[in-house]
């Protein structure tokens, strides 16, 4: 008898166990780390488990894309969301290695407004959803400029009204683009003059117009260390570093937003992730209105729902308007320029080499 | 030894190398030309240190050291024109035998025919005359020793220094090559301080033995006065085999006193120590010059004692014997057919010649 | 030889009975002594074997598996032509001199039609514009028409995009359908196969890599060579001074092992950039004026400064191990031969330290070829390795066949260069500690 009810408890208490594993699961969501994981951390991760009970596993990795290729080709995944870049969203896609995203699961703005449309253009894909938008821009010290304030690329590239060293990311993209716009060539214009082989040799010939005064920098850490140790009068930057050193350390950096290059960030589902249906859930659950305007609270990238810009509210020190900081605020986006992925897909590596090959060329 | 003109003079020497305790106290040797002149003594005794500063590898803490007359303190060890032998030979292992021979001649920048015949010779002298072409490692231990000596001498230095160049032979090729290197010595006529801790070997090959103990020379002069006549007990204990009994001194006749031992036994010994009557004296009597059981009358001095041991040595048997107090009395017993008749636990006497038994040290009361 | 032989036929003349000579030695029990032996140390031999089984298997896993996995990707991509198998079947029949006709379009347009089913064209698209820089979307746009395309599709695709009608990208897309090729090599040296199939150099303006790999050869050669400098006099030091000073004097030289590489390397960025602690101290003494600072970071300096400093223990380790073993009578030998201290040093200490050297040097250069992260952060322009590029086709271009044929080169040439070092060198001479 007393033996039979042990098996009895045993044998409930074992199947509620199996019951509340399957129903509170747990998903690895891949990032870059640092203030940018935090963010989704607080905006995403966090309320996500308190309000269904799961749990995400966050790593980190210095380009998601990589070990995503590297898993999926192996057959052997473990991530379950990754957060990777445009170009990189398009080429793992069309090589079949992501999940696709059913876009209409993804939830309709606050006013109705169905997701396909509220979202940005461009920010859905067949395989991945934009979260953020954020962007390239070019920054200098006000305690170091004096008379008139930099307010134009061709101003960066005007070493003779602001003298001193500039700062830039030892590589092609967004280089060559800004370095075009600096030379008059309109924003909309940009790529189709970069797709031939005179406009690369423009933008290169432009950067060689500064090339001795360029110290090259390679991680996001490193612009705002530049211009805080007066290496460089003006660096180009990703505008979330900038802002973190501005507004979170109160150091006098500007960020000019003039031919600003925009990029998204992306969720997307590695093919064979082994949690796939919750992965679509917590990626449904992030790229909601409320959720990405939640994140502009912890970094100034900007939601790529047009819903959410409303919802902006203050920077966690509780006092700064985080709106005007967004690199998708109206006022910034004049002279903006969308970074054209399929541009960068095709290109890449071809003006990798040209602008390697410039670099060490004397 | 010592003449007007020494080849190697230590005038008051000192050595310190932590500025706390002196190594080397006041040194004063002179060597003469020709000489073969061996520091012995137990390690840390001051003589390495002492053939170190001769050398030129240590400064002396104080006083000078002349080479034919000539101060050499501030002259390098390459400009004093010593030819030197290491302990573990330190020919030069990427060498040849041949390399390491030419290399004294080498730097003296001598003709390259000169610098063959002259390797052909010293070869030849310790009789490897095929092994130029090999290497160190390629040579047995008494090999690379004549090599090391050869190469010590090939550039013609008047003074070789040794620094315990035997230490790592078996005994076997230790004793060769001690009768070796002496027959070099004596035919090359070159003089030669040579550095041991190990007595017979000192014994062997020197003119003039220095006994160094705690950075002083205990006593420096003839391998046979040094174990006849040892100055003190240090000696005669370091230098051979020794028996020590204890007395005090009771009467003095010139240079003889009489000893009344511990036990009450009266003996004569030569004296040594400097002390008047009452003087505690320790008595040093070599076992070789003991005679067990001596016919009545054919020794002066006869004490009675006890057969402890017997060890069989094959030529001889060491008898320990308990006399006058002490239990390690030894006796050293030819293998004759007496001798094959002693038995431990025996009453037996011991007998010898005063003027084998010198009383020594003076023992503080 | 010929002598024993001889004497051996002697002895057999002799005693032809005596049985040692020609028959194996055998055992008590009458078994060859050979398989007696071996049966006794089989078990013995068993034992060792699997205690290092463990380690042979996890190297084998972790290490030799995935380099010959990844070195194969330098030759072997069947990207195309496992997904292209109408156009494969095509080429196999037909020499592409020109752009084919009707037939091999259709074989492209059947293709292009069943990868966009499979979700393949990416892969595809990607592997045939590494060859022809932006190829990848006309494929791929290409591949999202082929529903609404007819016959005669030759018309149909070149009216899609006129890039079709160009006999290089035929070419290409032929060499490709062989899933082994040397295309990757000739990249990673700065070539390409012309319309005609030869290898032909690259445009100038894309000349790098061999720039690179000779860049980053002499780099590191340099730095092996200011590492054996500065750090010969200290494991000198350290193998010459008493025990205690020795040891203090070691920790010293270990220290930079127990620090990040990226703290160093940033160290070194506050100390010596323009703004750095060095220049100020020497505008502080009057040494150079405030506008006339050096650029000491973010160049070759930079590279060379702080990689010399990260790689300095490596030199003086071997060379402390080695100096450890030479006694001071050697040197002491010499003098009292009557050589100068210079000579010997030279002729004496320093041959017998050869082995140390060898091992440094090889060990500093090696490390120095494959570095990455101090070049990237420190090396601006001209301090670049090949090793960035190689990272550069690992994480952002994804281009992994190239980064292994980069690799591959890097590994030759090391290879090669072991090599030559065990011609002059010999390396049972080399001592690693």
């Amino acid at each position: 008898m007393k033996l039979k009810t042990l098996f009895t408890t045993t044998a409930v208490s074992a199947a509620v166990m199996v019951a509340s594993s399957a129903m509170a699961g747990e998903i690895t969501v891949m990032s870059w780390g640092g203030a940018y994981t935090k963010s989704q951390t607080e905006a995403y991760y966090k309320p996500w488990e308190a309000e269904t009970g799961h749990k995400v596993n966050s790593v980190d990795s210095d380009n998601p894309a990589t070990p995503i290729k590297a898993q999926v080709e192996a057959g052997n995944v473990s991530i379950d969301v990754a957060d990777i870049e445009y170009s990189d969203a398009i080429r793992l896609c069309d090589e079949g290695l992501l999940e696709e995203i059913d876009t209409s699961s993804l939830p309709a703005a606050p006013d109705g407004t169905a997701a396909t449309a509220d979202f940005i253009e461009g920010a859905i894909t067949d395989c991945a959803v934009a979260n953020i938008v954020w962007s390239t821009v070019f920054a200098y010290d006000s305690s170091k400029i004096s008379g008139d304030a930099p307010t134009t690329l061709a101003d960066f590239y005007d070493t003779a009204k602001y003298p001193g060293k500039r700062g830039m990311r030892k590589a092609a993209k967004a280089n060559m683009e800004m370095a075009l716009i600096a030379d008059g060539v309109a924003p909309a214009d940009v790529y189709s003059v970069l797709e031939t082989e005179e406009g690369v040799q423009r933008a290169l010939d432009k950067m060689a117009t500064i090339k001795d005064d360029i110290i090259w920098w390679e991680a996001g850490a490193q612009p705002p260390q530049l211009l805080a140790d007066g290496e460089v009068a003006m660096t180009t930057a990703y505008n979330g570093r900038i802002f973190n050193a501005a507004i979170g350390e109160d150091k006098p950096f500007e960020i000019v937003w003039d031919g600003q290059i925009l990029d998204f960030d992306l969720y997307a589902v590695p093919k064979g992730a082994p949690n796939k249906e919750l992965a679509m859930e917590f990626i449904t659950y992030a790229t909601a209105t409320e959720r990405l305007a939640a994140q502009a609270s912890w970094i100034a990238y900007g939601p790529a729902r047009k819903s959410s810009a409303d919802l902006v509210g203050l920077f966690n020190d509780g006092k700064t308007e985080m709106a005007p900081h967004m690199p998708t605020a109206p006022a910034n986006m004049k002279t903006a320029l969308v970074n054209n992925y399929e541009f960068w897909a095709d290109r890449d590596s071809e003006l990798s080499e040209q602008f390697n090959a410039w670099l060490l060329a004397n | 030894m010592s003449s007007d003109n020494p080849m190697v003079r230590f005038d008051n020497v000192q050595k310190s190398y932590d500025g706390k305790t002196l190594v080397v106290k006041n040194l004063d040797v002179d060597i003469a030309k020709g000489e073969f002149l061996t520091m012995l003594g137990p390690s840390g005794s001051g003589k390495t240190t002492s053939l170190l500063m001769l050398a030129g590898f240590e400064p002396a803490t104080h006083g000078e050291i002349y080479l034919n007359g000539k101060p050499i303190n501030n002259v390098p060890p390459n400009k004093r024109g010593i030819g030197m032998v290491f302990q573990n030979y330190a020919l030069f292992p990427h060498m040849t035998v041949a390399e390491n021979l030419a290399f004294p001649l080498k730097v003296r920048k001598m003709s390259p025919t000169d610098v063959q015949q002259k390797v052909d010779r010293a070869l030849a002298m310790v009789e490897l005359p095929s092994f130029g072409q090999r290497r160190p490692a390629q040579l047995s231990g008494g090999q690379q020793q004549r090599v090391a000596v050869a190469r010590a001498l090939v550039f013609e230095p008047e003074l070789i220094l040794m620094d315990e160049p035997l230490g790592a032979l078996d005994k076997q090729l230790r004793e060769q090559m001690q009768y070796e290197i002496k027959h070099i010595h004596e035919n090359l006529g070159v003089t030669v301080v040579y550095v041991t801790h190990d007595q017979s070997e000192a014994l062997t090959m020197s003119d003039r033995i220095a006994v160094f103990e705690d950075g002083v020379i205990q006593q420096l002069s003839s391998p046979s006065t040094l174990y006849e006549k040892p100055n003190n007990s240090f000696v005669a204990q370091f230098i051979g085999e020794n028996n020590r009994l204890n007395g005090n001194i009771t009467a003095i006749d010139g240079t003889v006193c009489t000893v009344e031992l511990d036990s009450g036994d009266k003996v004569t010994a030569d004296k040594v120590v400097d002390g008047g009557i009452g003087t505690r004296t320790t008595l040093s009597i070599r076992p070789e010059r003991v005679d067990l059981d001596p016919e009545a009358g054919s020794v002066p001095v006869t004490i009675s004692g006890k057969i402890e041991e017997l060890i069989y040595l094959g030529d001889h048997i060491r008898v320990r014997m308990s006399v006058a107090g002490t239990d390690e009395f030894i006796v050293k017993v030819r293998n004759s057919a007496s001798g094959q008749s002693l038995e431990t636990g025996q009453l037996t006497t011991v007998g010898w010649n005063p003027e084998d038994c010198r009383a020594l040290d003076e023992i503080a009361a | 030889m010929s002598e024993t032989a001889a004497q051996v036929a002697d002895t057999l003349a002799v005693k032809p009975i005596d049985q040692a000579v020609d028959q194996p030695i055998t055992a008590a029990d009458g078994t060859p002594l050979k398989v007696a032996l071996a049966r006794a140390t089989r078990k013995a031999k068993w034992r060792a074997f699997v205690l290092v089984l463990p380690l042979l298997l996890f190297v084998l896993i972790t290490f030799a598996i995935p380099i010959v996995e990844m070195l194969t990707r330098s030759f072997y991509n069947d990207a195309f032509s496992a997904n292209m198998p109408n156009l494969v079947a095509y080429f196999e029949d037909n020499e592409i001199e020109s752009v084919p006709d009707e037939a091999g379009f259709a074989a492209l347009a059947a293709d292009l039609k069943q990868a966009r089913e499979n979700k393949t064209i990416g892969v595809v698209a990607t592997r045939v514009n590494y060859e022809v820089p932006g190829s990848r979307s006309q494929f791929t746009s290409a591949a999202r028409k082929t529903k609404k395309l007819e016959p005669p599709f030759k018309e149909a695709i070149i009216a899609l995009d006129e890039d079709w009608n160009d006999v290089r990208l035929w070419n290409v897309m032929q060499r490709a359908s062989n899933p082994i090729s040397a295309s990757f090599y000739l990249a990673a040296t700065d070539r390409r196969y012309d319309e005609n199939g030869d290898k032909v150099w690259v445009d100038k303006k894309r000349r790098i890599y061999i720039k690179l790999f000779v860049n980053t050869l002499l780099l590191s050669l340099g730095i092996a060579l200011i590492c054996l400098v500065l750090a010969f006099p200290v494991a000198h030091l350290l193998a010459t001074l008493p025990l205690r000073y020795s040891n203090l004097l070691m920790i010293f030289v270990l220290l930079p092992f127990w620090t990040s590489l990226l703290v160093r390397t940033t160290a070194w960025i506050a100390l010596l950039q323009s703004q750095g602690v060095f220049n100020d101290m020497l505008v502080g003494t009057g040494i150079i004026g405030d506008e006339s600072r050096m650029q000491l970071m973010y160049n070759m300096q930079g590279t060379v400064i702080a990689m010399t400093h990260i790689l300095l223990p490596f030199m003086i380790l071997p060379l402390y191990s080695v100096m450890k073993t030479i006694p001071p009578t050697y040197v002491r030998a010499a003098r009292s031969l009557g050589a100068t201290s210079w000579t010997a040093f030279w002729k004496v200490y320093f041959p017998q330290t050869v082995p140390g050297i060898g091992a440094g040097v090889l060990l500093v250069f090696i490390l120095a070829v494959g570095y990455y992260i101090t070049p990237a952060l420190v090396g601006g322009s001209t301090g670049q390795l090949i090793s960035n590029l190689i990272a550069f086709h690992m994480l952002k271009s994804l281009n992994w066949s190239m980064a292994a044929a980069l690799g591959a080169i890097l590994l030759f040439i090391i290879l090669v260069l072991y090599w030559l070092y065990d011609k002059l060198i010999g390396i049972d001479n080399m001592k690693l500690g």
